[in-house]
């Protein structure tokens, strides 16, 4: 089986951002990248897939020269290959405009499965994965949790609200958009950081791929979101409040 | 727990490549996520966490900077970033993997024979076999030369008989390299545990170093064959080049344990309130700590880089290692000296990674080449004298 995946460059997660003069993008002088952080678990789930049933999983990456770093570390976690789709105005374009390039890329490896984060961590759209599925008329399912492969056949579980889930069958080729924090990820070992130095990465543009310029999205301003202090009393048994509290520091304040 | 992402006051991060930067994020995430939940507890009941010797084994940190027989093959400057890393976490954790590498792998690696490098080097790469260097006597520690140690040709093999203390990993070793005198000089050798005549004990009672094995090694008529001696360890100037290694390694990883401290410390004073409800670190006095520690911290950091390139272009002298090495250990335990200072009573508290860096330090300090030693080194270096003989 021959898995795509998907992956972008962000800014690393608790990055202090610094508005800039323009007021429309921040500054990213000394600002470290990595993967973002969905995508990091779509790769996960990808090589997963390699390790129990074989085949290829390959990188697909659009963004500037540095977007290589992000490249080479999916590569020594165990990508085999990667496309770096080089254009430094990604950020300009619309997520129709940016799935058109990415689609077209991925149509060069035919691939049966093609995996991505549910969302970005910068612009947060969550379209990406769905639009290229339909520019491939690919079958498709969102927020996927878990991914078993039968043949020609993948049955996924998928994240509902309140503690529902879904689970759903479709034919491949499919798109997947993962959740975050769905496996355990792993991390590059040294002999694989090593073995990555050698791996194909091949550059492709938008002209190579015949697509033209994105449409531009232009963005009027940027603002850090507003501090407030707000008291919350946790309400039931100190069981309950204790559990309340767990939640909120994991997930709100991230500090567990 | 916030991710920790580095302290890089100059840009020092623009002298790594992408491939460098990878090794350190993979010996950072797992310091962050493995060792950093363990360690307190570890610390506090005297305890190694020996259930992170395999997966350190799979990641490829046992002799990363060696080619072949299942090691990963590593630049010294990678090798230097996952000691930086590890000893942010803890010092005990970075001796385990200094001694294991350096001091276990490379001599097998340099002087030993095909088929030893074949039997011991994937074992010991993998974790599944420790190992552990025993050239440290009761009586012989700066000046080694003076080892009482003797192994003496028995037949087609050798006797080995003597005491060696100090030695970290001896008690959960499975191959120690031994050093010890012979008639035709100093010689290394290879001992398993459970020969006969082959015992060791660990060390109890120690304030620093905690959530490391230190142990003694004791020979008496202890036989081995002919096979297990490192033919081309002769000399004591085969064990100082495991040494150097070793002390390399120190340089790099003493400035994980001083940014631990500093970043720490520095995070405390920035939420801890006194006078005029102003937090700490808008104090003159306290500014001025956490900028000495900031600076130091970074030419430490070039002294350790410099070596580094230095050392893969094998260019890298042993004076030059001891000056990296002095430098570097000073200023880290200065550095968790002053963190102590700025927290105040709690600097003292197990809760906080201070005092237990503090104390590391101190054994750091004197370990593979006491602070004087390394003096005297380059003393001798600049003057051409050497002041111990």
């Amino acid at each position: 089986m021959k898995i795509l995946v998907a992956l972008k460059q962000v800014p690393a997660r608790d990055s202090i951002l610094e508005i800039d003069s323009s007021g429309r993008t921040f500054n990213h002088t000394g600002l470290q990248s990595e993967i973002n952080e969905p995508d990091a678990y779509a790769l996960e789930a990808a090589l997963q897939l390699k390790d129990q049933q074989g085949g290829e999983v390959v990188v697909l990456c659009a963004g500037p020269e540095e977007a290589a770093s992000s490249i080479r570390e999916a590569l020594a976690k165990g990508a085999d290959r990667a496309l770096h789709v080089l254009d430094d105005t990604l950020e300009e374009w619309d997520p129709l405009s940016l799935a058109r390039l990415l689609a077209k890329a991925a149509e060069t490896e035919s691939p049966d499965l093609i995996l991505t984060g549910l969302q970005s961590d910068d612009t947060g759209s969550g379209q990406t994965g769905v639009l290229i599925a339909s520019l491939l008329g690919m079958a498709h399912a969102t927020i996927v949790m878990k991914i078993e492969v039968n043949g020609r056949t993948l049955k996924v579980k998928r994240e509902l609200e309140g503690g529902w889930f879904q689970y759903v069958s479709m034919p491949l080729p499919a798109v997947l958009t993962v959740q975050s924090g769905i496996n355990k990820l792993r991390y590059a070992t040294l002999m694989g950081i090593k073995k990555a130095k050698s791996k194909e990465v091949k550059t492709l543009t938008s002209k190579s791929l015949g697509v033209p310029a994105g449409h531009k999205v232009v963005l009027e301003r940027l603002s850090l979101p507003r501090k407030s202090k707000e008291t919350v009393m946790l309400a039931g048994s100190p069981a309950e409040q204790a559990a309340q509290l767990v939640e909120k520091l994991k997930f709100e304040v991230k500090a567990l | 727990m916030a991710s920790y992402r580095g302290v890089d006051y100059l840009l020092l991060d623009s002298l790594f490549s992408e491939e460098e930067k990878l090794v350190r994020q993979t010996a950072r995430q797992f310091v962050q996520d493995r060792l950093m939940p363990l360690i307190q507890a570890c610390y506090r009941e005297g305890r190694f966490p020996s259930e992170l010797i395999p997966e350190m084994g799979e990641l490829g940190f046992f002799g990363a900077n060696l080619d072949g027989y299942g090691c990963a093959g590593m630049s010294n400057v990678e090798y230097g970033l996952i000691m930086q890393e590890l000893e942010r976490g803890d010092s005990g954790l970075r001796s385990f993997v200094s001694v294991q590498g350096a001091l276990v792998m490379y001599p097998i690696f340099t002087y030993g024979t095909e088929e030893q490098r074949k039997k011991y080097l994937p074992e010991l790469a993998a974790g599944r076999l420790v190992g552990c260097f025993g050239l440290t006597e009761p009586g012989f520690g700066s000046n080694p030369g003076g080892m009482t140690t003797r192994a003496a040709r028995d037949g087609a093999g050798w006797v080995l008989n003597g005491e060696k203390t100090w030695i970290t990993n001896g008690g959960m070793a499975g191959v120690a390299v031994v050093w010890a005198r012979t008639d035709e000089g100093i010689q290394g050798f290879l001992v398993e545990r459970g020969s006969p005549g082959y015992e060791t004990s660990d060390l109890h009672g120690k304030l620093s170093m905690r959530a490391s094995v230190t142990s003694s090694l004791a020979f008496r008529d202890c036989r081995i064959p002919d096979s297990m001696r490192l033919p081309d360890a002769r000399g004591l100037k085969a064990a100082l080049g495991c040494l150097s290694q070793a002390r390399y390694g120190i340089g790099w990883g003493v400035i994980g344990a001083a940014i631990d401290c500093f970043e720490t410390a520095r995070d405390y004073a920035k939420v801890r309130k006194q006078f005029d409800d102003r937090p700490i670190a808008s104090h003159q006095l306290v500014q001025e700590k956490l900028a000495w520690m900031i600076t130091e911290i970074t030419k430490a950091q070039l002294l350790a880089l410099h070596c580094g390139r230095l050392k893969d272009a094998k260019k890298l002298e042993p004076a030059h290692v001891s000056m990296l090495k002095r430098n570097n250990v000073r200023m880290a335990l200065e550095c968790a000296r002053l963190s102590r200072d700025l927290m105040g009573a709690n600097g003292i508290m197990e809760e906080y990674p201070i005092m237990r860096h503090m104390c590391n330090l101190e054994s750091v300090f004197t370990y593979e080449g006491t602070d004087h030693i390394h003096t005297l080194v380059i003393g001798e270096n600049v003057t051409g004298v050497a002041a111990y003989r």
